[in-house]
């Protein structure tokens, strides 16, 4: 929480990471759907330290009418950080990386919506970080899909995100803060599975062509282990109310 | 500048909050002084010192605590500072806006701020450092993330909570300078205030409105108690009015109920 | 024709449900000969078209739909009407039995008040241009008194039935009038505040298991147990 000395080695002999991970480990990863009452759609992911809430409100009237589009949904992303989610205070007002965040994400998922289905109207997307410990703009996009398909947008396929990159040489998946803050690459991608393209693709650092590929293909890795885990947690939503009713047929038929 | 804004509700659904409470009935079939189920979950973001997430009824807050090390105001050399925010986000309603704080969430911090400030709720003079050069810094944050009315007591309870089992590194000042020890320590606190908000509707003061309440009660009264029972920050909102009684009963509806809800606080903190 | 999947799977947005010659119906989509769910719902198949039931999801405004709205504006010819759709909707004055031209504001709102709930049907809709409603029909026009529900649009169909059989159950059997918007707006009217009671626990009931089987004979066995105990967990919020 407070003042954490910095390592001297992010991997050690062993090759194991600051939290004990191997390089292609992603951090635990804990994801739930339709957690607020008033969103038409949410998620919350955590992922490592990271916890992100993702709320949707849409397709609903655009306010101001002026950002309505004629031909499909206006798309908003807003991404925001608690000022208690990082190690000292931030200031709540929206900072440059912030909108810049905002707007890669939105331009991450924007091209999995059918988003032709409602013209002139808006789709509303909020990330809230609620505290942070790197790689919270894949999470945002994971959790983002999430909140979207929770609210019932037609989607060609949920967008999934997920980092790899380079800490002492060392090609890694999942960057936590302090191995992005101390490492020498950070690579955030986001895909739509089905297709395989790439919506989201940053890089600051510095990285070999050859680097470059085998992080990109963690970082994809990454992304397939973390959209069956979406998949998962849709389902298990209404499964759950599904198993709870014929938990009570079968104790009828037993009576 | 403050601006009215327009309802939601429609009149016969106004209507039968009204028919109910003339019946001394509820939607929800509370009584006048129940509050919404109630829960509080402390310290789950481990980067912030202290925090709370408060669920009340469908009401969702979560109140994050950060100590830092700041300059005193000029004229309280020798006090740390308390500083509440409030952002009320637009993923907690279809009505919040993104961008600065509007007239909302900027009362709602104020509120919660007095309640704590007045109750002297943590003695800043013990967070001084160096008189007129260095104090600790007490942020409070409230973040609402799902509104379903009542915002301001799920926001007290939640700061309450917070500072209540907020931890710090241990320190000892030598000469003047600040030396950080092993260990954690708690802030100095030294009361509980509790704030109990109240709407009227029609002619009945009710505790803990929600959101469908808000919509339709003419005013809004929060009275916040501390440990001793004494008042120690009050706050009316909305068109509407009080007569002297319903006032004077508010309040000590208010005085009657905060015992109950510190209670549950410090259940919590546990 | 291969089918993926069998009917009545719950199925998420990218998730194949059908290959080959399956047509995409509602809420799926087709690239490169396989079919694709769109949003999150129950597979189910008519004939060669395969669709997905959704679970969730903003009303979309069907010509011929009733729904009910709030008033929210009083205009030059009508009134503007919010149905919970991502579009505002319109009323004008010739769909209902209200003043003919010259008419002043007053002469409007004596019909219909900015916050009054109407009961009407959607005579037009396309995506370009705002919905228009009549309250012209027999049923339809201002709701002057009952119990108010919101439930997810998505669920609507289930609360109606197979050819309005359970609506028609519900209102046998709580002794309410219940009319229902396809923009998920519910209204209930007994003659006792139990009766309404126990017709909002059935809806309640149904708006969070529409997606599982048996659900007319659990809603059925609720209400007579209610009866028999003569106590109704209302709660609503």
């Amino acid at each position: 929480m407070l003042n954490q000395s910095k390592p001297d080695k992010l991997i050690d002999d062993r090759g194991l990471r600051v939290d004990g991970r191997r390089p292609d480990e992603i951090r635990p990863v804990k994801m739930e759907v339709g957690v607020l009452d008033k969103a038409d759609g949410s998620a919350y992911i955590e992922q490592g330290k990271n916890k992100i809430l993702v709320a949707i409100y849409g397709p609903r009237e655009a306010h101001p009418r002026h950002v309505a589009l004629p031909d499909r949904a206006a798309i908003r992303c807003r991404y925001h950080m608690a000022p208690f989610s990082t190690d000292e205070r931030r200031s709540p007002a929206p900072s440059r990386r912030d909108m810049e965040l905002s707007k890669v994400i939105r331009e991450a998922v924007e091209p999995a919506i059918f988003s032709k289905y409602y013209p002139r109207t808006t789709i509303d997307i909020f990330i809230e970080v609620l505290q942070s410990d790197g790689g919270t703009r894949s999470a945002g996009i994971t959790g983002t899909s999430l909140a979207l398909a929770d609210a019932g947008v037609p989607m060609k396929d949920l967008v999934v995100a997920c980092a790899a990159g380079k800490i002492d040489g060392q090609i890694v998946v999942d960057l936590c803060d302090a191995e992005d803050k101390l490492g020498e690459a950070d690579l955030p991608v986001a895909i739509i599975p089905s297709s395989g393209a790439v919506t989201l693709i940053q890089m600051d650092g510095n990285l070999s062509p050859e680097e470059f590929e085998k992080a990109l293909s963690m970082a994809v890795n990454g992304c397939k282990h973390l959209y069956e885990m979406q998949r998962e947690a849709l389902k298990r939503k209404y499964l759950l109310i599904k198993e709870a009713v014929e938990e009570k047929m079968d104790v009828k038929e037993g009576e | 500048m403050s601006s009215t804004r327009q309802p939601h509700i429609s009149k016969i659904e106004s209507k039968t909050i009204m028919d109910l409470m003339a019946n001394n009935r509820r939607l929800d079939d509370r009584t006048p002084t129940d509050y919404r189920e109630l829960k509080i979950e402390v310290g789950k973001i481990e980067k912030a010192n202290g925090s709370a997430k408060v669920h009340l009824g469908k009401t969702k807050v979560l109140v994050g605590v950060k100590v830092e090390l700041g300059d005193p105001f000029p004229d309280t050399p020798e006090e740390g500072i308390l500083t509440v925010n409030a952002e009320l986000v637009p993923l907690a309603s279809p009505s919040f806006e993104p961008g600065p704080p509007d007239e909302n969430s900027i009362e709602l911090a104020r509120v919660v701020d007095r309640g704590i400030r007045e109750s002297k709720a943590i003695d800043l003079k013990k967070l001084c450092i160096e008189p007129g050069k260095k104090v600790f810094v007490v942020f409070i944050d409230v973040y609402v993330l799902d509104h379903d009315g009542n915002l301001i007591d799920a926001s007290a309870l939640g700061a309450l909570s917070a500072i209540t089992t907020a931890k710090m590194r241990d320190y000892e000042i030598k000469d003047g300078e600040l030396i950080y020890k092993e260990g954690l320590i708690p802030l100095p606190i030294q009361n509980y205030p509790i704030a109990i908000t109240m709407g009227k509707i029609g002619n009945s003061i009710v505790i803990d409105p929600s959101l469908k309440e808000e919509q339709v009660m003419s005013a809004r009264l929060t009275v916040t108690v501390e440990k001793d029972g004494d008042i120690c920050a009050m706050q009316m909102a909305g068109l509407g009015e009080l007569a002297i009684d319903e006032l004077k009963k508010a309040v000590g509806m208010a005085v009657a109920k905060a015992g109950e809800m510190r209670a549950k606080v410090l259940e919590a903190a546990k | 024709m291969t089918a993926v999947v069998e009917k009545k799977k719950l199925v998420v947005p990218g998730e194949q449900v059908a290959e080959n010659d399956y047509l995409p119906g509602e809420n799926t989509y087709k690239i490169d000969g396989k079919v694709y769910a769109s949003r999150i719902g129950l597979v189910d198949f008519s004939g060669n078209r395969v669709y997905v039931v959704p679970l969730k999801g903003a009303y979309m405004p069907l010509v011929d739909d009733p729904v009910i709205g709030r008033i929210t504006d009083i205009g030059m010819s009508g009134w503007t009407v919010d149905i919970g759709a991502p579009y505002p909707a319109m009323l004008p004055s010739s769909e209902t039995f209200g003043p003919r031209q010259p008419f002043t504001r007053t002469d409007l709102s004596k019909v219909f008040d900015v916050g009054d709930l109407v009961l009407a049907r959607v005579i037009s809709f396309d995506r370009t241009r705002d919905p228009l409603l009549t309250a012209k029909d027999p049923g339809l026009g201002k709701a002057s008194s009952g119990r108010v529900m919101r439930i997810s649009p998505a669920k609507i169909p289930r609360l109606i039935g197979r050819k309005g059989s359970m609506i028609s159950m519900l209102k046998r059997e709580t002794n309410c009038q219940i009319s229902v918007g396809q923009n998920g707006i519910v209204l209930i009217s007994g003659r006792s505040p139990l009766d309404e009671n126990l017709a909002m626990a059935a809806v309640s009931m149904i708006d969070r298991e529409a997606h599982t089987h048996g659900l007319t004979d659990r809603i059925h066995e609720m209400i007579e147990k209610s009866k028999r105990s003569g106590n109704v967990e209302s709660k609503q919020t």
